[in-house]
């Protein structure tokens, strides 16, 4: 479909910090956009952004990341990091990004297909009504290594 | 730079996008879109009002906005455009492609 040597993005999300989280989602999206295939495997604890109970609830990390310029142990401090969090959405919100649960809509209404990690499923004892309804799957990662298998195709962790 | 469409001249961008609105018509739309592979219908055409009206109105284009637009939902806008939704309609609108990233 799209005449970019690019032809289909594959993201990894292994971790579930906001941060992380909105960058997957607004690549995945943007390649949607730009005509190319994109696809996200969420896998350890990128899990928390496809779980019903736990994706409206995601956090930033204060603690163990020097660009929020904060000392380790003010980060540290209870409230601190939900203080943060609520900071960084509100900012988002200003610049019109959508809320997690709201950003996965989008990403399967735009044909990203959303993929769950067997492995970590299994880990975490996850059943699939934990899971968001608009999941097209649990792979393993050989199912997802055959979905990489085609020209143009490139593959990200995050 | 000039580029001849159908019976008419235009200015556009490097990207094909047309730079003064003025010049655009239903039919530049439609050889644009048959350039993009799109064969427009009434419902491509009410997408394209809105477009232009949002940005007659200066409202940012996004893909959140067009799920909120009661003009259609994301799985129609991607079917009706193909290939890059928004780049594409913008192109037909005769306006300037959206700067988002979302």
């Amino acid at each position: 479909m799209s005449d970019t040597k690019v032809k289909k993005m594959l993201f990894i999300l292994s971790k579930a910090t906001l941060e992380n989280v909105y960058a997957a989602f607004v690549m995945a999206n943007g390649a949607r956009m730009e005509g190319i295939e994109s696809e996200i495997f969420f896998t350890f604890f990128g899990l928390e952004a496809i779980q019903k109970k736990k994706l409206e609830h995601l956090h930033v990390a204060t603690v163990g990341n020097p660009a929020m310029h904060m000392p380790t142990m003010l980060g540290g401090l209870p409230g601190v990091e939900a203080l943060a969090t609520k900071m960084m959405k509100k900012e988002m919100e200003k610049l019109d990004m959508p809320p997690v649960g709201e950003f996965l809509e989008i990403l399967s209404d735009s044909g990203c297909k959303l993929w769950a990690c067997k492995l970590a499923v299994d880990m975490f004892h996850l059943e699939k009504e934990d899971l968001i309804d608009d999941l097209d799957g649990i792979l393993t990662i050989g199912d997802f290594y055959n979905r990489a298998d085609q020209e143009g195709t490139h593959l990200l962790f995050i | 730079m000039d580029k001849t469409i159908g019976q008419a001249t235009i200015s556009v961008d490097q990207e094909g996008y047309l730079t003064d609105f003025s010049q655009w018509n239903k039919e530049i739309g439609t050889e644009i879109a048959k350039e993009q592979g799109i064969d427009m219908t009434d419902k491509h055409w009410e997408v394209i009002d809105y477009i232009q009206q949002q940005f007659k109105n200066e409202e940012p284009l996004s893909i959140r906005g067009i799920k909120k637009s009661g003009v259609l939902d994301i799985k129609e806008f991607y079917a009706l455009f193909p290939g890059g939704p928004l780049k594409k309609a913008t192109m037909i609108a005769g306006i300037p492609k959206p700067k988002s990233c979302i």
